[in-house]
């Protein structure tokens, strides 16, 4: 019997092929849509986590209360120490120190007068110590367009974008106009080892990338940084474990009468993002329930209507004395099956199409020509555990639903009226 | 013991707010072998006591005994037995199942019984050979015309030779040759096979082949007799 109606299925395409192409054309845009909204979640979190906030910040609290203003002046000194003592202490993650600084570029003609200048938005970086993790959690080497890493004292790198509006060269000298961290005017001189392209409109349209020792330099705060920035050695985000790393550090080192005492933020406490977050994911979710609700309606409808036009071949069926728990059990095990079938199918190929975006990304940057966001402006999808089994909501359990909401419309409907619903 | 024995049956339906009587004070007896119409005009009640002798439906009053079973105490379950074990059904359209073939439509009521494969085999190439279709074993519905499909039908209700053949207006769909050879091809069963046969119509050329016509007016038999 089972063969038989097996047969039945696959030689009727309106009830095998078609439904299985419906239900996995909503499983697929279910999955994609999924993975596409995390991707792009994760990239805002991952570009701010790798350009800015770190996993978690370890600043000055004055600092910590201006920080959108970037007050070197108020920057953590003794760096070196508080490296140290942070390595030894916290050896899961890694720690790197960072300055933010703004100022003039000034690039000098010939005869050493200016040619032209800009404002350029810096960030100083360890990127001489051999173990430095910042060319790795830049991505540095990905990122370089022309020339070289720096790789003596003064060499700095430049956005490629900002080096062409300039017209400066490799090997070109530019000067820093900027202030110290005591307010004094300062200027240094740096050569460009390199250009590079973050595919981050904020960062590529004037920024360089120096020495974190040139730049203590240059603004007069020996061993003194803006800030140290810790990430997670799998570079993956856990706002629980960081939560609990700024709590154990806070409560061991930061004073409330001291606004020169450290205070470490999690990535979520930084630049409004916890509210950013919040509410964007929320909207990611009410999203993904709205699609997933929308998607799981028309597989139920589907899956009622599949069965309710079977009308005339169930009453064959019930008149030549197929019992109707048993008609019911074939209408919903035929259901489970064109689900799954079309499920794996639909998730099969909502994660080879997110996996391609997911390596490929899509680039977005014509849109975010002036964005000042530290949003990569290639957006890209993600592939999570969740990926793999989300579309199987809509697409096995809606159309059984169907299947089984069909089956009670049969089963309440005397015998006589589907027999006579033959007679059309 | 009669076949069926119908005893002052009676069958309403609730139609807006109000009952509507399809059936009134029925009572019949159908033997063995009989070849019989039930014949009225539309919503004379023919289609509603076929169903009920069928097991599809149930009285509102009165009892009903097919087969030495009470059709008005039979569960679904018990119904659906009597139909599979004991009855053949023929459709006005035919109702064969498009995506199956001839052969397997005609095998089906068989795979229902749990019947064995080569048995099964067997009684379909039987069944085949009665209505004349050998030739089209692989064909599908859509590829026969009207009189096949109807024989097809007809083998599928007799592929089991159950006790009652129950058909509702069997010719409606069929010009006058098909129903010619149809009905002499059920007539030829019924005496054949022993078959009993109850015709729901209002059609001449079936009226005309009756050995039994119980004309139904307004729910009530209104005239019984036997043709010798």
């Amino acid at each position: 019997m089972i063969k038989f109606l097996i047969k039945g299925l696959i030689r009727d395409r309106s009830r095998s092929l078609f439904p299985v192409l419906i239900v996995a054309a909503g499983v697929f845009l279910m999955v994609f849509l999924y993975s596409w909204m995390q991707g792009v979640m994760g990239d805002m979190v991952s570009s701010n986590a790798q350009f800015n906030t770190g996993h978690v910040k370890i600043m000055t609290r004055a600092y910590e209360e201006l920080a959108q203003q970037r007050p070197n002046d108020l920057a953590i000194l003794g760096v070196n120490k508080v490296l140290e003592q942070m390595r030894n202490s916290e050896e899961k993650m890694i720690w790197t120190p960072r300055t933010h600084f703004g100022g003039l570029l000034d690039i000098p003609d010939e005869n050493g007068e200016t040619r032209t200048q800009g404002p350029v938005m810096g960030l100083a970086v360890d990127l001489l110590s051999q173990n430095s993790p910042e060319i790795k959690i830049l991505n540095l080497t990905k990122a370089l367009v022309k020339g070289k890493l720096p790789q003596q004292k003064n060499e700095i790198l430049i956005s490629e974008e900002f080096a062409q509006e300039l017209g400066i060269q490799l090997g070109a000298q530019a000067t820093l106009i900027s202030s110290t961290m005591n307010g004094a005017m300062a200027t240094h001189n740096f050569t460009i080892a390199g250009t590079v392209c973050f595919g981050i409109t904020a960062m590529d349209k004037g920024a360089i990338i120096v020495g974190i020792k040139d730049i203590q330099a240059a603004l007069d705060m020996p061993d003194g940084a803006g800030e140290i920035v810790g990430y997670s050695k799998n570079m993956l985000y856990d706002e629980r474990a960081m939560k609990e790393l700024t709590q154990n550090f806070n409560e061991n080192y930061s004073r409330a009468d001291d606004e020169f005492s450290p205070v470490m933020v999690s990535l979520r406490e930084q630049n409004g993002l916890a509210e950013y977050l919040d509410v964007a994911r929320s909207r990611v979710n009410v999203i993904i329930f709205i699609f997933l609700l929308a998607m799981s309606i028309v597989l139920w409808n589907s899956g009622l209507m599949n069965n309710l036009r079977r009308y005339g071949e169930i009453g064959v069926r019930l008149a030549m004395g197929e019992p109707k728990g048993s008609l019911y059990r074939y209408m919903i095990y035929e259901s489970i099956f064109i689900g799954f079938i079309g499920s794996i199918l639909g998730t099969l190929l909502g994660l080879a199409i997110s996996y391609y975006f997911q390596y490929r990304g899509f680039d977005m940057g014509y849109l975010m020509k002036s964005s000042t966001m530290l949003i990569s402006n290639v957006m890209r999808a993600r592939v999570t555990e969740t990926s793999y089994v989300i579309g199987f909501v809509p697409g096995l359990f809606a159309p059984t639903l169907g299947a089984i909401m069909a089956g009670i419309g049969i089963y309440r409907r005397q015998t006589a009226q589907l027999f006579k619903e033959l007679e059309v | 013991m009669p076949l069926i024995n119908i005893e002052k049956m009676i069958k309403r339906y609730p139609i807006g707010g109000r009952e509507f009587t399809a059936l009134n004070e029925i009572d019949l007896q159908f033997e063995r072998g009989e070849f019989c119409g039930l014949i009225g005009p539309s919503g004379s009640g023919k289609t509603t006591l076929l169903n009920i002798i069928g097991s599809l439906d149930v009285p509102s009053e009165g009892r009903i005994t097919v087969l030495g079973k009470g059709v008005e105490g039979l569960s679904a379950q018990e119904a659906a037995r009597l139909r599979r074990e004991h009855m053949g059904f023929i459709f006005q359209t035919y109702n064969l199942l498009p995506v199956y073939s001839v052969f397997e439509n005609i095998e089906f009521p068989l795979l229902l019984m749990h019947m064995g494969s080569r048995e099964r085999k067997k009684k379909v190439i039987n069944a085949l050979e009665w209505v004349g279709l050998s030739d089209k074993t692989d064909s599908k519905p859509a590829q026969l015309s009207g009189g096949e499909a109807q024989r097809v039908a007809i083998a599928r209700a007799m592929v089991k030779q159950p006790e009652l053949v129950l058909a509702d207006e069997p010719t409606a769909n069929l010009d006058a040759d098909n129903s010619y050879n149809i009905l002499k091809m059920m007539s030829r069963l019924n005496e054949e096979l022993k078959t009993t046969f109850i015709f729901a119509t209002h059609d001449e050329k079936v009226i005309g082949y009756l050995k039994r016509k119980i004309f139904l007016i307004d729910g009530r038999v209104a005239k019984d007799e036997t043709v010798n």
